[in-house]
């Protein structure tokens, strides 16, 4: 347990392993952790960074579809409006053509019917007329009677 | 077991175990090793122990060479699980600098120097679990008389490396402060400038203190650990019931100094970090 030389020995030992640890030791080491750990701290923020964005592409993505779907349900409404104008248009041609046709059908039906009573009319008043000429062949003079026989077919047709 | 003069003793024993391999210059001009204590202890001061240093300096080499190695081949990906638990002990002494040194100074050597003296102590302490008589034995098998392997239990190691300490507390005082603020610090505390003497007188002491206690508190602690495995080894011979009483006796003590060796290295770490730190600081 003497005091001796060792203790200076291990003095100047202590000051040389100190500077090889500062020197090469240390730098080399640290160094590599620090890299690393901002390596990571990177990694992390552009993790934190992708997430964000993911979120927001999805919120688009969401609002998109919302979009997309108030549009179709415009479009099946207004489609379905078109139909029904359409399906109310061909009814109400329909039913103008229908009356259309059937006011010319009945006019027409009129005017033969009328074509038919003139020329009954015409037979009837020739008939009358041949038919009183012979009961009044001889009584009746044909010159003096015509303006009665006219008056006669003016009654007749008036009727 | 080693014997004094061919004669097995207890007493022998125990010298043997605390006795250092000496090279010094004799009483007489004339260098050479020591063949026993008393050789040793007249060659005074001008004598090295040779197995102190080289297990100080060799622990302290693979300390330096390991860490360097693994510095080398770092791995950012992967690492395997020693590159792990010495980037943890990187960073250990990172945190204890960042925890205990004055933040109002900056100096790059602090975590260097906490790295080193923690993993240096701590090496060197860890030689005090190796079974006391294997190595020893193995160097009197190889014709090397003594052989202390725990150069923590040296006073010289422990006051040395405190010396180096205080070298450094000195430095950076008047570095920082300049050799006046230096003085000042001494002088005109606690008291006031018109106490300076005794000023001078408690802060010396104070000063002086620090590295002396630094240095025996690490080397009573392992010395005492030391002797107490020698004493134990002692029971080994004494008996089959008394050897196996020693046995638990010596397993319960080394896992008892599997607390104290780490304990006692970061000690010696800390206070190194204090004591710089208070000598960054200014007052």
């Amino acid at each position: 347990m003497n005091i001796n030389l060792t203790l200076i020995g291990q003095s100047i030992t202590f000051f040389l392993f100190v500077w090889f640890c500062k020197k090469f030791v240390w730098p080399p080491m640290m160094g590599a952790m620090e890299a690393r750990q901002k390596e990571i701290a990177d990694g992390l923020a552009a993790a934190e960074q992708g997430q964000k964005a993911q979120e927001v592409a999805e919120k688009e993505a969401a609002e998109l579809v919302a979009q997309a779907k108030t549009q179709a349900a415009e479009i099946i409404a207004s489609a379905e409006k078109r139909g029904n104008t359409v399906v109310e248009e061909a009814q109400e041609t329909a039913t103008s053509e229908k009356a259309r046709i059937l006011d010319s059908a009945q006019s027409e039906v009129e005017q033969q019917v009328f074509a038919a009573r003139e020329e009954l009319r015409g037979q009837v008043s020739s008939i009358a007329v041949a038919a009183a000429s012979k009961i009044a062949e001889k009584e009746i003079d044909e010159s003096a009677h015509a303006a009665l026989i006219d008056d006669l077919v003016q009654q007749l047709k008036a009727s | 077991m080693a014997s004094e003069n061919g004669e097995l003793t207890g007493a022998g024993y125990i010298k043997h175990h605390l006795t250092n391999l000496t090279y010094g210059q004799y009483p007489d001009g004339t260098w050479g090793m020591a063949h026993s204590a008393a050789d040793a202890k007249s060659m005074g001061f001008t004598a090295i122990h040779v197995d102190s240093m080289l297990w100080s300096i060799g622990l302290g080499l693979l300390f330096l060479l390991i860490f360097r190695s693994f510095a080398n081949s770092f791995k950012k990906e992967n690492p395997s699980r020693a590159q792990v638990a010495v980037e943890s002990i990187f960073q250990f002494a990172q945190d204890s600098k960042n925890s205990s040194f004055t933040p109002h100074a900056k100096n790059d050597y602090i975590a260097p120097i906490a790295l080193t003296v923690f993993v240096w102590v701590l090496f060197m302490n860890i030689m005090d679990i190796v079974p006391i008589d294997w190595l020893p034995e193995l160097f009197v098998l190889m014709g090397v008389e003594y052989m202390k392997v725990v150069p923590t239990t040296d006073p010289n190691i422990t006051l040395g490396m405190a010396l180096s300490v205080f070298i450094m507390i000195v430095y950076y005082s008047i570095k920082v402060k300049g050799p006046g603020g230096f003085f000042k610090e001494l002088a005109f505390q606690p008291f006031g400038p018109k106490m300076l003497p005794f000023n001078l007188l408690l802060e010396t002491v104070a000063l002086l203190a620090k590295p002396l206690s630094l240095g025996l508190r690490l080397f009573g602690n392992l010395y005492a650990a030391e002797l107490i495995f020698i004493l134990i080894a002692m029971t080994f011979s004494a008996g089959i019931g008394v050897g196996l009483l020693g046995g638990f006796a010596q397993m319960g003590w080394a896992i008892f100094h599997i607390l104290v060796i780490p304990l006692q290295a970061y000690i010696f770490m800390m206070l190194t970090i204090v004591y710089l730190s208070q000598a960054h600081e200014h007052h």
